[in-house]
């Protein structure tokens, strides 16, 4: 071997040689893929991830203590900023917390429009997942087709509400107005074409060997350490815990339609994927259940005191329009109580704790938002793999800066 | 509905009737207050021997400047093979807001209780790592207490 030759091996053993210091790196909170305002603190052996300590807090703004000076109906429009990707799901957890304090029995078409638009809602919040996980993983394509199956919910939303993602279509007692004519038709159009989409998305990227390699033993969390975490939803399922509120504690008539709960024991990345992948077919079963059950029939619960009148009733009756009047200037009075209702919105499970002391305002409202506690394992699924690989478990944990937030 | 739930309480009373304080059943849910000193040790049972493998959720919350006991923290606690829901209720003085910490039997609670410190002002002994989570680090005051203004008391500046 000639001298060159000795001096640049030699130079390549320094470069295999472990860091004598580890590196500090400050992944966020502007960066593209932490999706939002997170902020990671890596610490780096080289490329590794020695410790990782997400720092939150970016988007607060004081949500929960805006609702204790707001009506019950006014808060409604303050959780659609949460979850900006699934608003009707977190209207549902907020009206059904406030529905149970009351204890309003809800007439069945509000009941079947609600798992309706929440299914629509949870395929269109996937879109973005997925979307936007492959984005930070590097198969760019694919975002642009998700975007384009979102944008068909989206319309039929604002078709059903006037909001894109602000709808709060759901309101204490029912709904705020009825669906539009040929909403169902609407609907079927966009079923009729979903799983060709479906198919693009499985061709692009369940089958593509890059995108499994990238996945596949990733970011492990074990069934336990999930469970200790307070992992919820797709999440969970993913380390083999066989656990959906929709089936387990159900809501909204949930446990009347037929559906799988995909579950996968990996724990990895390429789990959390395919369980997700599988829930957009399941969603998909129960938005065509949905629309057989959707019969004419009322929207409101029958409570004046608490909902809305008709506009029509208002000009034919006087009580009607004293109870709106009393509705809108003054609010209406909650029986003192305390309530925790949960739901199983796009990314687990939404809770709402509600404390009434009996007046039109509540006391207290928490929100349990999956994002949060989801976030909170970050560290143990990035700790001993690549700084690249963060960027690809935090796609697979789905997360919304502005519930976690709040 | 709810004897499901009367009958964790009961065995949580036969396990040691000083845990179980005032219990509550309405609209379908059971809160069960328990004292301040032994919470860590009724969470410890309930996990282990009745199966609240699930910390939902943990909340504080501020009953008003004028009510003694003026604090309460609320743990949510839910399992995944029977899937019921117990509220426990712990209620904390103003002078002593301090309760013992639950991250060593659910890691989830070092976010709640972190929040929960940041919001309402309750301290958690033995938690691993008390910081604000939310709010910035030289944040004045409590902002979830009642008598903390929804404006604040003072345009906050960065600097």
């Amino acid at each position: 071997m000639s001298s060159a030759a000795e001096t640049i091996a030699a130079d390549f053993d320094a470069i295999d040689e472990p860091l004598e210091t580890q590196m500090t790196l400050s992944m966020g909170p502007q960066h593209p893929s932490t999706h939002g305002v997170l902020r990671l603190d890596l610490r780096l052996d080289g490329e590794l991830v020695v410790k990782a300590i997400p720092d939150i807090g970016y988007l607060h703004t004081g949500m929960e203590k805006l609702f204790e000076y707001k009506k019950y109906q006014q808060g409604i429009v303050i959780t659609d900023r949460m979850d900006y990707l699934n608003p009707l799901g977190n209207n549902l957890a907020y009206v059904m917390a406030a529905e149970k304090l009351l204890q309003l029995e809800i007439p069945e078409r509000a009941q079947v429009v609600r798992v309706l638009m929440c299914e629509l809602q949870r395929i269109a919040s996937h879109m973005v997942w997925l979307g936007t996980h492959c984005l930070d993983i590097g198969a760019m394509s694919v975002f642009f087709y998700c975007f384009r199956q979102r944008e068909k919910i989206l319309n039929l939303i604002e078709a059903a509400s006037g909001g894109r993602m602000t709808p709060s279509y759901f309101r204490i007692g029912g709904l705020m107005m009825d669906l539009p004519a040929g909403f169902d038709r609407r609907v079927r159009q966009f079923m009729d074409d979903f799983p060709e989409a479906m198919d693009t998305f499985n061709t692009l990227v369940t089958g593509n060997r890059i995108w499994q390699s990238r996945t596949k033993d990733i970011g492990y969390i074990s069934k336990e350490d999930a469970i200790s975490w307070g992992l919820t939803g797709p999440c969970l399922r993913a380390s083999g815990v066989d656990l959906d509120l929709r089936r387990d504690n159900p809501y909204t008539g949930y446990e009347t339609y037929d559906f799988d709960i995909p579950v996968e024991t990996g724990g990895d990345v390429w789990a959390r994927f395919m369980v997700r992948m599988r829930e957009l077919e399941e969603s998909y079963k129960i938005v065509r259940q949905a629309l057989e059950r959707l019969k004419p029939g009322p929207i409101k619960a029958d409570a004046p005191k608490v909902v809305l009148p008709d506009r029509d009733d208002m000009r034919k009756h006087m009580d009607s329009l004293i109870h709106h009047f009393l509705i809108v200037a003054e609010g209406f009075n909650v029986p003192p109580g305390e309530v925790y209702h949960a739901i199983e919105a796009s990314k687990g499970e939404l809770g709402v704790y509600m404390k009434s002391n009996g007046g039109p305002k509540p006391e207290r409202v928490h929100f349990r938002g999956p994002s949060f506690v989801n976030l909170a394992a970050l560290p143990v699924m990035s700790e001993g793999e690549m700084v690249a690989d963060v960027v690809a478990i935090i796609g697979s944990l789905d997360i919304v800066l502005g519930e976690i937030d709040r | 509905m709810t004897e499901k739930l009367h009958e964790f309480v009961e065995s949580l009373k036969s396990a040691n009737p000083e845990w179980v304080g005032d219990v509550k059943d309405a609209l379908g849910e059971v809160t069960v207050t328990v004292p301040r000193e032994h919470i860590f040790a009724a969470c410890e049972f309930l996990r282990d021997s009745l199966g609240f493998d699930m910390l939902a959720d943990l909340c504080g919350g501020d009953r008003g400047p004028e009510e003694d006991p003026r604090f309460e923290v609320n743990y949510h606690l839910f399992s995944t093979t029977h899937h019921k829901r117990l509220r426990l209720k712990v209620l904390l003085s103003e002078d002593d807001p301090k309760v013992e910490s639950v991250t060593s039997l659910w890691k989830t609670a070092d976010w709640h209780e972190r929040e929960t410190y940041d919001l309402v002002g309750v301290v958690f002994e033995n938690h691993p790592d008390l910081r604000r989570i939310l709010l910035p680090s030289d944040f004045d005051g409590h902002a979830l207490r009642k008598d903390y203004p929804l404006r604040g008391y003072e345009p906050y500046s960065m600097n």
